[in-house]
């Protein structure tokens, strides 16, 4: 134990700045965001759904609730069903096998909710594209708000697009 | 019979690859010679070579003493079916489901007939991977009704999970019959992430396959693409200069402690020790940070293609490579010490889903989970191809079975990884790090076998004359282990499920396809 309580302290805190958003990213103009903040804050649950990733995006999520990122400290937390969500975090291209499940999750998030696509999979349905196995992209499933390019996305990119999904800035640029 | 009735030709390349193609009576033979010989089950697949008039091919490879022996079962009989291989290698039980489902080649007496990597998404008489059939064909998906084997008796009830996990997790069906606490069996339900893959690399030219070799599962992206340049380069007879073969193997490593620092700390934080998940975290990200600066991806995805690496570390990215393993083998040391002093982890971890190592040698249990139950068996150890010949790869083993000893072996697997990259990095070859794959001119196979850090990783790879991929079968070792961790948490309690689920840390991408 001692040795535990000296490592913890020896470490100190690692955490890192965050990054700015983006609207770049904004797919829709849902304006559910508006609901979101009056209800929540910057409070923020987050569902996981892998519906067919290759599991690199799983990992840089991962890699997201590492303390560098300081994930929880920001009001944003992983939560383990949809029911408790207010964003569903969407990896991979739909694989057909998963696009019953995806639907139902995205059905049993309560109003007002979120979809963030994340990585290139989930914004175009990438190098798995469309086939008798793929539905391709996330947004061919379930309404996305936020698609978050990249092979994986790094943790960083992640959270700007989980950012840019709640704040004000954005919803401002695209609320019609 | 004995093997010599089959007429094996060798593959020249990286790995000893042997090859043969049998008649039905052999293809049941050989299986029994190498099944009493205790040689292992490697892969099965099979391929569509009705065009060239060959009917269907189905492939055995399996891993001998002396290499990978691959046996080769032309299908010409209507409706297409071949004698089953799990009568002998339980392992196979999936593998020929599968091969059914996306080809429609029957295993004849396989007993379980249930499909597999097909649920309701496409009809049972599409078979993808027949030549003949489009990819791009879509079918309403439907609700499957699959029948689970059912336990009966007083008190049992059942716990369905998934297939979306609560948990930053991929998706997987696990159908739980329990008493009181305790699991009395759990059957798998895997597939959901099945996304074509072996039918999208039909018709790429050969020389761009590694970007999806890369994805079939992200965790091991370098063992893939390293085994499809090496099916490649077999293919195409290309030799590869020693500073590649070196490089792919520093990132190898590099991928193997990447996934050990994120399995230790997520092992601590299943069993109630969060300390553990913050603290190795933090070196996982630190290691992730240096692929990322220095090779140009985290994950090194896209660094290995057939002929080459894409990038060559100067001499300052070596010095920095060797004094991080430094670093980080001190402070794995320390956390370590920690894990090995703390009661209450070692309580979750020991005598927790243990799979016995005879239970492991019948039902083929094979990578890190078989050397953490007494399977004393490594690539870079039984096979060293370059540079691993030169480096003398110490194995770690473990005879417990249980956690504790798949822990012990990530922890000793770490140090070893730690110490080959520094003999890498002192010993790294000059050259060239690319070539151009020669061009090839008529049908042509290659395989590479690579010991990625979950196991052996299989690529099978039929190109045609024209240099595009005529099939490639990717193969990965958790076809060998999901049927184990059935066994591993019988008797055990619902809550450790997942701490003995983690301390596998089985791949479903790279299952599913």
């Amino acid at each position: 134990m001692l040795y535990l309580l000296k490592q913890v302290l020896e470490k100190g805190i690692c955490t890192e700045p965050p990054p700015q958003p983006t609207g770049a990213w904004h797919v829709d103009s849902a304006p559910l965001q508006d609901a979101i903040l009056t209800l929540l804050g910057r409070a923020l649950a987050i569902r996981h759904v892998d519906a067919g990733s290759c599991n690199g995006c799983e990992l840089e999520i991962h890699a997201l609730n590492n303390p560098y990122y300081n994930l929880e400290g920001r009001g944003i937390r992983f939560v383990a069903s949809p029911r408790h969500a207010d964003m569903l975090l969407v990896t991979g291209p739909v694989a057909r096998n998963m696009q019953i499940a995806v639907k139902r999750a995205y059905d049993a998030t309560p109003e007002p909710k979120l979809v963030v696509a994340v990585g290139d999979c989930g914004c175009t349905g990438g190098i798995f594209g469309e086939s008798y196995a793929s539905c391709g992209r996330v947004a061919n499933v379930i309404p996305v708000n936020v698609a978050i390019p990249g092979c994986p996305p790094p943790p960083l990119e992640i959270l700007r697009g989980i950012l840019s999904a709640i704040t004000h800035s954005n919803r401002q640029s695209v609320v019609p | 019979m004995t093997e010599a009735d089959l007429q094996f030709r060798s593959l020249a390349g990286a790995m000893p690859v042997r090859i043969a193609t049998a008649t039905e009576s052999q293809w049941t033979s050989i299986a029994r010679v190498f099944a009493d010989a205790g040689d292992r089950l490697a892969a099965l697949w099979g391929s569509d070579r009705r065009d060239i008039s060959e009917g269907f091919v189905v492939y055995a490879a399996y891993a001998a003493q002396d290499g990978l022996a691959i046996v080769r079962l032309p299908v010409l009989s209507e409706p297409p079916e071949y004698p089953a291989l799990s009568t002998r290698y339980p392992s196979a039980v999936r593998m020929q489901r599968a091969l059914f489902d996306l080809l429609g080649v029957h295993a004849r007496d396989s007993g379980d007939q249930r499909s597999w990597l097909r649920h309701a998404a496409w009809p049972a008489d599409f078979f993808p991977l027949r030549r003949d059939l489009e990819r791009t064909r879509s079918f309403d998906a439907q609700q499957e009704q699959y029948p689970f084997v059912m336990v009966a008796g007083d008190g049992v009830h059942e716990i369905p999970v998934g297939p979306i996990h609560a948990g930053i997790i991929e998706p997987g069906h696990f159908r739980f019959s329990i008493v009181g606490e305790k699991v009395l069996r759990l059957e798998e339900r895997l597939g959901f992430v099945h996304k074509g893959i072996d039918k999208l690399f039909v018709g790429m030219p050969l020389s761009q396959g590694h970007r999806l070799a890369g994805r079939v599962s992200g965790d091991s992206t370098v063992a893939y693409a390293w085994a499809y340049a090496m099916a490649a380069e077999t293919a195409t007879a290309c030799v590869v200069p020693p500073r590649t073969a070196w490089l792919r193997a520093l990132l190898l490593e590099r991928e193997r402690v990447a996934n050990h620092l994120g399995d230790l700390g997520a092992l601590g934080n299943d069993a109630g020790l969060a300390f553990g998940l913050a603290q190795f975290s933090l070196l996982r990200e630190r290691w992730l940070r240096v692929n990322g600066e220095l090779f140009g991806h985290r994950l090194l995805m896209d660094c290995i293609f057939p002929g080459g690496m894409v990038t060559d570390p100067d001499s300052s990215a070596l010095t920095r490579i060797r004094q991080q393993c430094i670093d980080i083998e001190k402070e794995v040391h320390r956390l370590r010490a920690i894990y090995d002093e703390h009661a209450g982890l070692q309580d979750r971890f020991q005598t927790t889903g243990v799979v016995t190592p005879e239970l492991a040698a019948r039902l083929g249990l094979c990578g890190l989970a078989g050397r953490a139950s007494g399977q004393a068996r490594d690539l870079r150890i039984d096979f060293p191809c370059a540079p691993y010949d030169r480096l003398g790869v110490k194995l770690a083993l473990d005879i417990r079975g249980d956690v504790a000893a798949r822990v012990a072996v990530r922890f000793d697997e770490l140090f070893e990884s730690l110490r080959l990259m520094r003999l890498i990095v002192d010993d790294l070859p000059g050259g060239k790090v690319q070539l151009s794959l020669p061009p090839i001119n008529s049908d042509s196979f290659g395989i590479g076998w690579v010991e990625g850090w979950r196991g052996e990783v299989v690529v099978a790879l039929e190109a045609d004359a024209s240099g595009r991929v005529r099939r490639c079968h990717s193969h990965d070792p958790s076809w060998q282990n999901w049927p184990l961790l059935e066994h591993a948490v019988l008797d055990n309690i619902v809550p450790d499920f997942p701490l003995i689920n983690k301390s596998f840390n089985l791949s479903y991408s790279g299952h599913d396809l």
